[in-house]
Formats: C-alpha cells, sequence, structure tokens
C-alpha cells in the first residue's frame, strides 16, 4: 500500500514511448498482425497470437494502464481463457471472490441470492478486480514473453492517424511524439474500444440503441465493515427513484454506482462537492473514505453490422457495446479474442481457407447479441420506460420478498455466462446420444478435476481429441493440422459434465475450449469430416 | 387438494417478463390496465381451481400468513 499512495499502477508509465526502427525504414515495414489498442482485449489477443507464434506489434495512443478501475467483475470464462494466457493466477490471487448478492427495494432487503458455484472447477464463478491490475498482469506476460524470445512489441504514444484496406493488407499512418511514419499489417486487429477511431476512420456504422440515462461510477478507497457482497438497492431512501450498486475490489476500493437520471448537468454532478454528500447519504456520515475515481456514464447497447472487414477486424467494445449491468463488456471481448486468434493463425499459415473468419462473425455476434438482449433487458429491469413498466417491476419486487417464485424475475444484472455457438457453421452435428446438452457442439467445455490437476488447462491452443473410455489413435494429422488425444477417466465430475447417459465419449475440442463435434467412440472420417468443417473447409 | 405454486415455475422467466412489457408497450395507463385486468381473468379460467385462485388473491395482496 504504501508504493500504491505513492503512484498508482495507473500513473506510470508502463509502455513509454520508445523509437521504433519501423520509423527510419526505407520503406513500411509490414507486420503479420498489428492491434489497435493496448487494453486488456487489445493485449489479450496479441498474447494469444504470439503464444503460437505469430508475429504481432501493439500500437496505444496512451503509455498507461487506464486510470480508474472501469471493468471490475470478471467471470470464470475469462479467468479461464487468460489462464491460458499466461495470467489468470495473478487476477485470483489478487481478486476479491464472492458468491453472495443482496437485493434492497425502498428501505427493505427484499431477499439474497448464493451464486452457488459448482464444485470442480479450478477457477471461481466471479472475482472483481480493477482493470488496471488486469492490464498490468497482460503488460507483465508480454514482458516475460519478449524475454523469452517472442515477437510481441507494445509502442505507447502511437496514435493511428489513418487505416487503409488494400485487399491483401492494411496501411497504417501513426503519430508518435517524433512525427509520423507508415506502417504495413497483414491483418489488422481494431480493440481501440467503444469510440473507436478506427470504426469513424473507415466510415462503419454503429448504430444501436440509446438508453436515456446517467450513472454515477465511484471508486472510493474506505475501512468499511460492508461484506464481500454485490448490493444492490431500487428507489432507495438515497437515492429516491433510482438505482444503487456497491461492490467491494481489492486494496480496499469499493465500487459504487448510482443512478442519476436523464435530465442532470453532468459537470456539476461530478464535482467532489456533489458527489461527497450523495456518497454519505449512502455509505453513513460517520464513514471515512477517498475518492479514487469518479465519472459520469451513460450507455447504449449497439454492435456493427459485421465485425470482420476484409483484412480489419473488430473485438471488443469497439465491435459491440453493452451496458454495464452483468459484467458482459470486458468479458465479452475477451471470448472475442479467444474465438479470433486460433482462427487467425490457421489462416496465416495456409491451414485454414480465409473464409474460416467469417465464422468468427457468425459466433461472435451471436454472442453480442446474446449480451445485448441480456443487459438491455437488465436495464428496462432497473430503469422501467413506462408507468406500467414500473408498475409491474415494482410488483415483481413486492412479491419477491415474500414469495420464492418472483425472485427469477428481479434482474438487477444478468452476469455474463460463456457463450455456446449453437448454429454455428463450424458445428457438427452433435452424435453423442444421452451426452449431457451442456457440452453440446459449440459449448465451452467445463472444467472438471484430473486428480490433482484441472481438465481445461491440458485443453486449449490446439484441437484436440479428448476420450473418455473409448479408444483413439495418440495423434493425428489431418491436411498439416495436429490433433492432440487426451484421454481421461470417467470420474463423477467428467461423467456428469461429459459422458451423461453415454458409456463412452470422444470429443473434438477447438483450440479456443470449445466443442467442435462428440460421438461414442472415434471413427477416422468422422473426426476428419469434423476437423475440416471446424476449420472452415466446408 | 392442488395448492398454489410459489416456488419458480416459468422457464425463461426473463423471456416471458420482456414478453409481458412487449404487450403493455404503447398503451396508456388505462388500456394497461384493461390489458391486466383481462390476463388475470384469463389465467384465472386456465387455473380453475377455486381454491387455488383464492389462494392466489391472498398471496396477491401480499398476506403470506394466510397461505402458508
Amino acid at each position: 500500500m504504501n508504493q500504491m499512495s505513492d503512484k498508482k499502477i495507473f500513473e506510470v508509465p508502463l509502455y513509454a514511448y520508445e523509437r521504433s526502427p519501423d520509423q527510419d525504414a526505407e520503406a513500411p515495414v509490414r507486420h503479420k498482425a498489428v492491434v489497435i489498442g493496448a487494453g486488456p482485449i487489445g493485449l489479450g489477443a496479441a498474447i494469444d497470437l504470439a503464444q503460437q507464434g505469430v508475429e504481432v506489434v501493439v500500437l496505444d495512443d496512451n503509455d498507461k494502464v487506464s486510470f480508474g478501475s472501469r471493468a471490475v467483475c470478471y467471470a470464470k470464462r475469462s479467468l479461464e481463457i487468460l489462464d491460458r494466457l499466461g495470467c489468470g493466477r495473478e487476477m485470483v490471487e489478487k481478486g476479491v471472490k464472492w458468491n453472495l448478492g443482496k437485493v434492497f427495494f425502498d428501505e427493505r432487503k427484499v431477499y439474497e441470492f448464493n451464486l452457488l458455484p459448482e464444485t470442480g472447477h479450478d477457477f471461481p464463478a466471479f472475482i472483481n478486480l480493477q482493470q488496471y491490475y488486469l492490464e498490468q498482469y497482460l503488460v507483465d506476460r508480454v514482458r516475460e514473453m519478449q524475454d523469452a524470445g517472442a515477437r510481441i512489441e507494445i509502442r505507447g504514444l502511437n496514435k493511428v492517424l489513418r487505416v487503409a484496406d488494400k485487399g491483401d493488407h492494411v496501411d497504417l499512418l501513426v503519430d508518435t511524439p517524433d512525427g509520423e511514419y507508415p506502417v504495413q499489417a497483414e491483418w489488422l486487429i481494431a480493440c481501440d474500444g467503444a469510440m473507436s477511431p478506427t470504426r469513424s476512420m473507415m466510415g462503419l456504422d454503429f448504430v444501436g440503441r440509446v438508453f436515456e440515462d446517467n450513472f454515477l461510477i465511484a471508486d472510493v478507497v474506505m475501512e468499511a465493515d460492508f461484506p464481500t457482497e454485490r448490493w444492490f438497492w431500487f428507489d432507495p431512501p438515497f437515492n429516491r427513484g433510482q438505482s444503487a450498486l456497491l461492490h467491494k475490489q481489492p486494496d480496499g476500493v469499493w465500487r459504487i454506482d448510482l443512478q442519476l437520471g436523464w435530465d442532470i448537468d453532468k459537470d456539476e454532478e461530478k464535482k467532489p462537492e456533489n458527489v461527497i454528500p450523495r456518497l454519505k447519504a449512502m455509505l453513513g456520515e460517520d464513514v471515512k473514505f477517498e475518492l479514487e475515481w469518479v465519472s459520469i456514464y451513460t450507455f447504449q447497447c449497439r454492435r456493427m453490422e459485421k465485425f470482420r472487414h476484409n483484412r480489419v477486424i473488430f473485438a471488443g467494445d469497439a465491435a459491440h457495446q453493452v451496458s454495464p449491468f452483468g459484467a458482459r463488456g470486458a468479458n465479452s471481448g475477451l471470448q472475442d479474442t479467444d474465438n479470433l486468434a486460433w482462427k487467425l493463425k490457421l489462416v496465416m499459415e495456409g491451414t485454414a481457407p480465409e473464409s474460416l473468419l467469417d465464422s468468427y462473425d457468425a459466433e461472435r455476434i451471436h454472442g453480442a447479441d446474446e449480451n445485448i438482449l441480456n443487459s438491455s433487458r437488465s436495464t428496462d429491469f432497473i430503469t422501467p420506460k413506462s408507468e406500467m413498466s414500473r408498475i409491474l417491476r415494482d410488483a415483481v419486487l413486492d412479491l419477491s420478498e415474500h414469495y420464492e417464485f418472483a425472485r427469477p424475475l428481479v434482474n438487477s444484472g444478468r452476469l455474463s455466462m460463456p457463450c455456446t455457438y449453437d448454429g454455428s457453421p463450424l458445428n457438427t452435428p452433435d452424435a453423442l446420444p444421452g451426452g449431457p446438452s451442456r457440452s453440446r457442439p459449440g459449448s465451452p467445455c467445463a472444467d472438471a478435476p484430473l486428480g490433482e490437476v484441472y481438465l481445461l488447462p491440458r485443453l486449449g491452443g490446439r484441437f484436440t481429441l479428448l476420450t473418455i473410455g473409448a479408444e483413439a489413435p495418440e495423434s493425428l494429422s489431418v491436411d498439416g493440422l495436429e490433433v492432440d488425444r487426451l484421454a481421461v477417466e470417467a470420474t463423477p465430475d467428467i461423467r456428469a459434465r461429459y459422458l451423461g447417459e453415454a458409456e463412452s465419449a470422444v470429443y473434438l475440442i477447438r483450440p479456443d475450449q470449445h466443442v467442435a463435434a462428440r460421438w461414442p467412440s472415434y471413427d477416422a472420417g468422422a473426426v476428419e469430416a469434423a476437423l475440416n468443417r471446424a476449420i472452415g473447409k466446408e | 387438494m392442488s395448492t398454489l405454486t410459489l416456488s419458480p415455475n416459468i422457464p425463461g422467466a426473463d423471456d416471458f417478463y420482456a414478453e409481458l412489457l412487449a404487450a403493455h408497450e404503447g398503451l396508456t395507463n388505462a388500456e394497461s390496465d384493461a390489458l391486466n385486468a383481462r390476463l388475470v381473468l384469463v389465467l384465472a379460467n386456465h387455473i380453475g381451481d377455486r381454491a387455488v385462485l383464492s389462494e392466489a388473491l391472498q398471496a396477491a395482496m401480499l398476506k403470506e400468513e394466510e397461505t402458508a
């Protein structure tokens, strides 16, 4: 805490500007992949590519991790993805784990819920952690990879001024403290946030629904007795007619979210002399706290019509935006890059046709639509947009205090769950009679203990044939694509998650740990066909 | 004798709630009240059981002691 109080991590230039040889090159240097934006999604994409041996350069117009904590709540799937990228453990060690939520209406606690996470998983259901820690861990991971010789680079204070898709590459013009320089990318991944300059430079639409509401978001440092729980208030005495949220983060930092309504003066509301009385009304007059970060936000639920535009591919908030209720921003962005990186690698090396990248659109647009639907519904519940909507909402809350049946209808945010790619062109129709629905083709693999270790770290990064009580070759190769077998025993967890009623199973697992196909036993022809389908050779 | 179900019983609760809100969209308050009244009568007819309907009325009045 001592060094933190002197200088916070987001005040230190972690990727300070350095002149690149590209700036002195006679002709523009062409890179395999360029990522715009060194936020969690951009760094996630870059690390994933570099881990697969792809040379990658990240350009960011800043030189520090993001100020203020922003994204706070990370779901298990994100932690599993980050573990594959080499920083899941740090997240869990530093993060705050929570399971209990309380819902208040007016002056009463109407009910509480326990997420009751399923046992037999390496990672918790959710952790809370300031976004700057995640970014710091990702930057540390980049440095570690650089030390090991990986071709990954972050260029701070490199602001992209121009982007032009040239068919087989992308031309970029970049501004730096030393002036402008041109550079080229075989593939460009734009992870430059909801206001994406890349999207604007390319004149692409970003349409959706505007929610007429403002929220005050504050991170306060305080020594308080509030438990490690998510507290949500509808219409509390300290914020009449509006909502409020309290959530704990590490280092004694608390996230507070106060709904303010539409007709407010944002600059006035942001002033400490106006913020502090609001927080005192909520926390109590005697609680001592210090403001770490305050902002006022409005939001929209929207997405681009397509995420892939030939050689330019959008990911994260640049491609889709949701309300914060449900923690579906950073969590869905990490699923984007998880989906994209292996496909891009296979296309770059010529193993898969370029059309494989269109499945990124199909699968992640499906994911974005699911997130937009859920987060719009949460917002409609939190901010009823008509009188009848409010009457029904209040009826649900009143009933929820007395009757269990009404509780599933209370919607203060449907927390991010990993997306199942039902209907994806990469899926082979389910061929495992009696197999559990949760592991049907398109699903993300559920973790399970394998003795002292866990299943998920054994999967991912490549195609895997997971066999349970079934014979199969130890490895196979189809047109240059290597597949390794992982044979596991039918423990009770494996049985529940992968066998169901079946006696044995063979699963083809994609590099992003999603199920591509499944059968009761190994059949070389079927596996080869499913593999071809899973890499877009249909 | 059947009793009123007060545990969660609607699969896809969020979908149902969204459909309910959508049914009210664009209606005046009076039209919404009328829609709710018709909905109550339609659902009551579907339930059909007088004892259950009495319990439901008590529950809606938040008189849980009497229905417990």
